[in-house]
């Protein structure tokens, strides 16, 4: 048994390393450490509440029970993931703390007594909005992230879903929400816990349906943020500081992430939210412009170049990922190098369906980390580069967001690719990008296209080198 | 006079964002995935509620539905700790710097 002091000090202590763990990733030589840290603090504020209730009796057997099924599942997993398949599994991960987060609270509802709430039908009120808001925004972390998780996995169509009066149900929605939880407050009638809970998964639902594909790194940040603010609710109604300091530290995080990734595409967060790019039905010149001459090469045409160049910047994007060409693009920059080519990679902040995901699959393949630039430390280099090799890349290249006023994507910073003396592109077919805008470089009389799998390209360059 | 707790924790909470706002801007940027997967086997720190909820029972309500929802959070919470600490140092591994020029 230890004080409720004593306790509250080691929940600080776990905040504070979680503090660390993410002050480690500041650099990648300091975030294993910090990630270390992270299991410190887990481990210690586990392990201070289990002795803190005291009890071990058949409830703590079935407690070491679960923890060692969820345990190895959640090993298995991540020992068996692959890398392209992050987004999904983020997204699998964040609706779990969601509804680990509606189920907490349940329990909180149901026998406050034992978290010093109060008791059934008599819970202090301020526990009761904490509660309550932390099962709301659970499931709605919930239900959210279970939608991007079957749009990121491919089993329901990344288009997005719009009906007419969408915006009004949600606004409708969430108004009734916060009567709802007026409503419970002074009644105390479970009935409406249990409504509150339903309409919340809806929302979850309908907030996430009308976003596209190509949004899902905004979605995946803001769900991450989310779940925070789900635990920070939990955290208030439990009296713990490591929950709170963790869910505001979660929360504010998502929250960055998100912003980053609107920059990345120059639009509001709004905006991304009310839709995708798909729905704004921007049906671009892309159709009334005749059919312009593109140059074709292949394999042999682009060896050549690229063993000839004295610099190769590499702009991998979403393709490369479902293509898993990144093994394949190592080996490519591996023969380029003892060719004495200068090879360097430029990532665009949006490439890939979540923030960083291109930099994980290029680490996975042995690329130095220090071989990899952003967009700003990269982009002025392309003037002086010999050959830009785009794989799997498209909008984010596009040089029309920087010259017409018209297209849904001006003002969004791209890589300048087309400054580059020429340009390999490794695209299936001349098809426009998510935004459905038609990409100019393709028709430049530097940009040599490659039309083929990503993957395929790279290996048949590879034997031509 | 005295302070309601709720106001320390509030306290606690803004400067904890704050803190979360700093800290998260010095994040290199190649690094956001595991940002991502780390944030979030943290955030399965809710496991102490569940945890509570869970130990509440003695040998005449170990099944009341308040413990079995705790128990359910717990194997939740439990898949995304394991899951989430461990995935992420496997990403963290791969990223490695450049080997001595030859």
């Amino acid at each position: 048994m230890i004080s409720a002091n004593l306790l509250a000090i080691f929940y600080l202590i776990s905040g504070v390393l979680f503090i660390l763990a993410l002050r480690g990733l500041s650099s990648p030589e300091t975030s294993r450490r910090g990630n270390l840290f992270g299991i410190i603090g887990m481990a210690i504020a586990i392990g201070v509440t289990i002795v803190s209730v005291g009890n071990f009796s058949t409830a703590f057997l079935y407690l070491l029970i679960l923890l060692i099924i969820g345990g190895s599942i959640g090993s298995f997993i991540a020992f068996k993931i692959p890398m392209t398949a992050m987004p999904e599994l983020v997204a699998g991960f964040h609706s779990l703390v969601g509804l680990a987060a509606v189920f907490v609270a349940i329990s909180a509802f149901l026998n406050p007594e034992v978290f010093n709430l109060g008791s059934p039908g008599d819970i202090k009120i301020a526990s009761l909005i904490e509660m309550s808001l932390g099962a709301a925004i659970g499931a709605i972390t919930f239900t959210g992230s279970i939608i991007a998780f079957l749009k990121l996995r491919g089993i329901m169509s990344g288009s997005p879903i719009t009906f007419l009066g969408q915006h009004y149900l949600n606004l409708i929605l969430g108004i009734s929400l916060i009567g709802l939880i007026i409503y419970l407050c002074k009644t105390q009638v479970d009935t409406w816990f249990w409504i509150i809970i339903a309409i919340s998964f809806l929302i979850g639902i309908l907030l996430i349906i009308p976003i596209g594909g190509a949004d899902m790194p905004v979605v995946i940040s803001m769900l991450n943020s989310y779940s925070g603010w789900a635990a920070a609710g939990i955290g208030f109604t439990l009296e713990n500081t490591a929950l709170i300091i963790t869910g505001a530290l979660v929360g504010s995080s998502g929250a960055i992430l998100s912003y980053i990734m609107c920059k990345g595409m120059n639009r509001s967060f709004f905006n991304v939210i009310l839709g995708g790019w798909g729905a704004t039905d921007q049906t671009s010149s892309s159709s009334s412009k005749e059919q312009k001459p593109v140059k074709n090469g292949n394999a042999d045409d682009a060896a050549f170049l690229m063993k000839n160049a004295s610099s190769v910047i590499i702009v991998p994007g979403y393709g490369m990922a479902v293509a898993q060409a990144q093994h394949a693009l190592r080996e490519m920059v591996d023969a380029l190098k003892k060719n004495g080519v200068k090879v360097s990679y430029a990532i665009h902040p949006v490439a890939g369906r979540m923030p960083g995901h291109m930099n994980v699959l290029l680490a996975e393949a042995n690329v130095p980390y220090d071989e990899v630039f952003e967009l700003e430390e990269i982009n002025n280099d392309f003037a002086n580069c010999d050959v830009a090799y785009v794989i799997g890349a498209n909008d984010v290249t596009n040089p029309i967001a920087k010259s017409d006023p018209q297209s849904p994507i001006y003002g969004m910073p791209v890589l300048d690719v087309e400054k580059s003396k020429s340009v390999l592109f490794v695209k299936r077919s001349l098809s426009p990008g998510y935004a459905g805008i038609d990409n100019d470089l393709f028709y430049r009389d530097n940009t040599l296209m490659l039309f083929a799998d990503a993957k395929k390209m790279t290996e048949e360059i590879v034997k031509s080198l | 006079m005295e302070i309601d707790p709720f106001i320390f924790r509030l306290s606690i909470f803004i400067l904890s964002i704050f803190i979360g706002y700093y800290v998260v801007w010095s994040v290199t940027p190649s690094l956001h995935t595991p940002l991502m997967s780390v944030t979030n086997a943290i955030s399965s720190v809710i496991i102490v509620g569940a945890i509570i909820a869970a130990l509440a029972g003695d040998s005449v309500n170990l099944f009341d539905t308040a413990n079995v929802f705790g128990y359910l959070a717990i194997i939740l919470a439990a898949v995304n700790i394991f899951g989430g600490f461990l995935v992420t140092q496997r990403m963290l591994a791969m990223y490695k710097k450049k080997k001595d020029k030859k």
